[in-house]
């Protein structure tokens, strides 16, 4: 017994008077949330990033035109107070928000969110996520260098708080597209005084220099430590931000992410590391959070290749997967079998697609493509970038085409770079995929297996699919737009470029000290909602 | 001495240049490129970004204006991280990962020469097989497994020691360097007793034990300079892969040292970053092999006359 406590007294010794509150206990009273954030953000500059992490940092920081809504649902006034759309849909006119303010004290006005439109769709800049604005009239000609006249861009400022915004077809999600990071705007001045319109290596984003329009502000960054942001006190909604301040750490390795929020240092987790999640589950841990996402985790298909131009074959793999049974027993953690591309429930919009599990039929569309019961089928490849979830799941998917077709599968893991350029170049057959949406709509989806889309990457080709985006496209009305949408899905489904395996789900954990905090389907909170409470 | 030196590093100069010439290409003959996501950007996006880091230029031609930018100590600016040159992360990481080295080393050193020279001395008792086997386990045992298991009972089960950080919460230091220094511990146990052991058995020894020297003296005076040669020799590249190597304990214990952007940096196709990184850790392991060289030539006056 004794013995035990010598190396105790020891490190006591070595900690000294050390504090004994751990971050999360002391939070009660600082108001100070401490938020696992994956990785290291590749900068702060909305209109250069991109990445999850990035996205956590920006909305705390930056605000838009509009701010997503933390419940989920139509986005809410942001910089802009309210807003008309024209009868055509194709007009809209924000009126900014008089109180809205730039970090350094400067008023926020109509001008600067021309200016910083103008900056992302600059091609010298090299913007990531320009396309987020080709929905404006003009912005795509500007982007790429078909005009240099930015007044041909339909985007104007009436006057100091009035901003007009004309789209080249009408787009009931333009309003949710505000709330991305892409759209928010930059102070000018602090831009140019640190670099030219066109600089991404500009130093503005460093503490100091920083100037944005978020709740909070930046306070300061130490590189793969730590990043803290404070309350900002010229926010426009400033009283209902109840945090003081959150600190954002780039923790990689989900292991000791995981650790971290077991010793308290944690408020709340990027992710649940994959053999934690089912026994968390088992356990009833309280902590543990398994939220609806939009996303969905599919297999492409190389529709180029010579046998899976077929789509008899492509319908016989996927009818052969037994969907259930790869989420409750190899992924297990609550991911929900998927029947269709869009997942359910993004902005109403309910797919009624469906995936039978039916080896049988499967077995005879495979004999109809000439293959009957395997024989004559050659060898295909699956190819997953390396990691031991995607490894299960591929080998679950062998196994069942195995038996319910007879046909034989290799699976090839690679890096994640060889993986994205393998795929880029179609030198695959059949590939592990996943997309996560940008905006809470089913165009997020739908839009990318159109031909000529980069994102495609299937080489599926489909005329009648592409008319029907095109019609969804042209039309204002919800209903009948979502119809479109609907026919594309049951097109898509039943050419099966894409096989659908299942709908993500959000893992992570969550101190239930951290109150305001809601579920929604494109996980985000926004920190003027959160605050902490025992 | 100085001569020695001199032509070490003249040695040098080309050997980092070689490295620097053979990572440039050797990076680009990797599939994938810094810009490539899942979410693929539009073609328009991808030339821009390609112009915007004169990725567009024949590849000679890249070659050339880098190497004429590494010359003026110019690593370029970091692909993945708009806004960051290599130089400066280098630089922000550097000094975490000379930090965590250096406890680390120090754990090694207490721990391990002690052990080794107490079994030494200790020859065939229990006070050499002990230390000996858990030396044996400690090489065996990866820092992977370690670190975990320190923190699991220190940090969540006794609540006495951070989980992880680095300088952010008190004691956060100490099972990083306990964590990182183990497995040296137990390499240089074996070689301080390797050393010792062929020490003891010399006639100086013997002369020095006949005269009438106590036995600490006879081990504190005369034996450990001769024995503790092989753990000097030992240290330079031990230094150097303490500092490449820190990665996996930088990982466990989320700390901000140079070990991550070097691994990351190869993930990301981050080639400026690779590339500074893999000519600085080089140069390091250049400068510390040198080093020990130069201890170990003061410390053996036979290889200071053969030099």
């Amino acid at each position: 017994m004794k013995n035990k406590h010598i190396p105790l007294l020891f490190l006591f010794f070595l900690i000294g008077c050390g504090e004994t509150v751990s971050p999360v206990d002391a939070g009660l009273d600082t108001q100070i949330l401490h938020f696992g954030n994956g990785s290291e953000p590749q900068g702060l500059d909305p209109h250069i990033v991109t990445g999850v992490p990035e996205h956590h940092l920006l909305i705390s920081m930056c605000e838009g035109l509009t701010i997503a809504n933390p419940k989920g649902g139509e986005n809410l006034p942001g910089v802009a107070e309210s807003w008309t759309i024209s009868p055509d849909g194709k007009i809209y006119t924000f009126y900014l928000n008089k109180k809205a303010k730039w970090s350094n004290g400067d008023p926020l006005v109509a001008d600067d969110f021309v200016w910083s439109w103008m900056r992302i769709l600059t091609p010298s800049l090299g913007s990531q996520y320009p396309d987020m604005l080709y929905y404006v009239k003009g912005a795509a000609d500007f982007h790429q260098a078909k005009t240099n006249d930015f007044s041909t861009v339909g985007v104007k400022a009436i006057n100091d708080h009035e901003l007009q915004v004309e789209l080249k077809n009408p787009t009931p999600f333009f309003i949710r597209l505000l709330s991305h990071y892409s759209t928010y705007p930059v102070h000018k001045e602090t831009i140019l005084k640190h670099g030219s319109i066109d600089d991404r290596n500009g130093l503005w984003t460093r503490p100091g220099n920083f100037v944005c329009n978020g709740p909070m502000n930046l306070k300061s960054w130490e590189l793969n430590k730590q990043i803290t942001v404070e309350k900002n006190p010229l926010y426009w909604d400033a009283n209902k931000v109840k945090l003081n301040e959150i600190r954002y750490y780039p923790v990689s390795n989900e292991s000791t992410e995981d650790r971290m929020f077991r010793a308290g240092q944690l408020h709340v987790t990027n992710v649940v590391p994959l053999e934690k999640c089912p026994v968390y589950i088992e356990n009833n841990n309280p902590n543990l959070r398994i939220e609806p996402y939009m996303g969905t985790y599919f297999y492409r298909v190389n529709t180029l290749h010579p046998v899976l131009k077929d789509k008899k074959v492509r319908l016989a793999l996927a009818y052969a997967l037994n969907r259930n049974q790869i989420v409750d027993k190899v992924s297990k953690c609550g991911q929900k079998a998927a029947y269709s591309f869009t997942p359910p429930g993004s902005a109403g919009y309910e797919p009624d697609t469906e995936i039978p599990f039916d080896p049988s039929l499967a077995k005879t569309l495979l004999a109809e493509a000439g293959y009957k019961d395997g024989i004559g089928f050659p060898v295909l490849e699956i190819l997953f970038n390396t990691q031991e979830g995607h490894r299960k799941i591929a080998l679950a998917v062998q196994q069942m085409w195995q038996e319910n077709l007879g046909i034989s599968v290799q699976l090839v893991n690679q890096d994640w770079k060889v993986y994205l350029a393998r795929e880029m170049t179609g030198d695959f057959q059949i590939s592990r995929a996943g997309w996560i949406g940008d905006y809470e709509d089913p165009n997020t989806f739908l839009d990318t297996l159109r031909p000529n889309r980069g994102n495609n990457k299937t080489g599926w080709e489909n005329k009648e699919y592409d008319q029907l985006l095109e019609l969804a496209n042209s039309t204002n009305e919800q209903s009948l737009r979502y119809d479109y949408l609907m026919q594309a899905e049951r097109l898509l489904i039943s050419e099966m470029p894409i096989i659908p395996i299942y709908t993500y789900v959000r893992q992570y954990q969550l101190s239930s000290d951290v109150k305001g905090w809601h579920p929604n389907l494109l996980d985000t909170h926004h920190p003027k909602f959160i605050y902490l409470e025992r | 001495m100085l001569q020695v030196i001199l032509k070490r590093i003249a040695i040098a100069i080309p050997v980092i240049l070689v490295v620097a010439s053979l990572t440039f290409f050797l990076v680009r003959m990797a599939p994938g490129g810094p810009f490539d996501a899942e979410k693929v950007v539009p073609p328009q996006v991808m030339k821009n970004l390609n112009a915007v880091y004169n990725l567009d230029a024949p590849l000679i031609i890249q070659y050339r204006d880098y190497m004429f930018n590494l010359i003026q100590g110019d690593f370029g600016p970091s692909f993945r991280y708009p806004g960051r040159s290599v130089t400066e992360m280098i630089f922000t990481g550097l000094p975490v990962t000379f930090e965590l080295a250096f406890y680390a080393i120090i754990v090694a050193m207490v721990i391990g020469s002690l052990a080794g020279v107490i079994a030494a001395v200790k020859r065939n008792t229990l006070l050499d097989y002990i230390p000996m086997t858990i030396a044996m386990i400690g090489i065996c045992m990866p820092t992977f497994l370690l670190g975990p298991l320190l923190v699991l009972y220190f940090g969540i089960h006794l609540e006495v020691l951070p989980v992880s950080g680095w300088d952010s919460l008190a004691g956060d230091k100490i099972l990083p360097s306990i964590t990182l220094g183990a497995a040296y511990a137990a390499y240089i146990a074996r070689l301080s007793r390797g050393g010792m052991l062929e020490t003891l058995s010399q006639d100086y020894i013997r002369t020095a034990r006949a005269k009438g020297l106590p036995e600490y003296k006879v081990i504190i005076n005369h034996a450990l300079q001769g024995g503790l040669v092989p753990v000097v020799s030992f240290l330079g590249p031990a230094v150097a892969g303490l500092i490449g190597g820190s990665f996996v304990v930088e990982t466990i214990f989320q700390i901000p040292g140079l070990g991550r952007f070097y691994v990351e940096a190869a993930f990301n196709r981050d080639y400026t970053m690779i590339l500074g990184t893999t000519i600085f850790f080089s140069t390091l392991i250049i400068f510390f092999n040198l080093l020990s060289d130069i201890a170990v030539l003061l410390m053996n006056p036979r290889a200071r006359s053969e030099a």
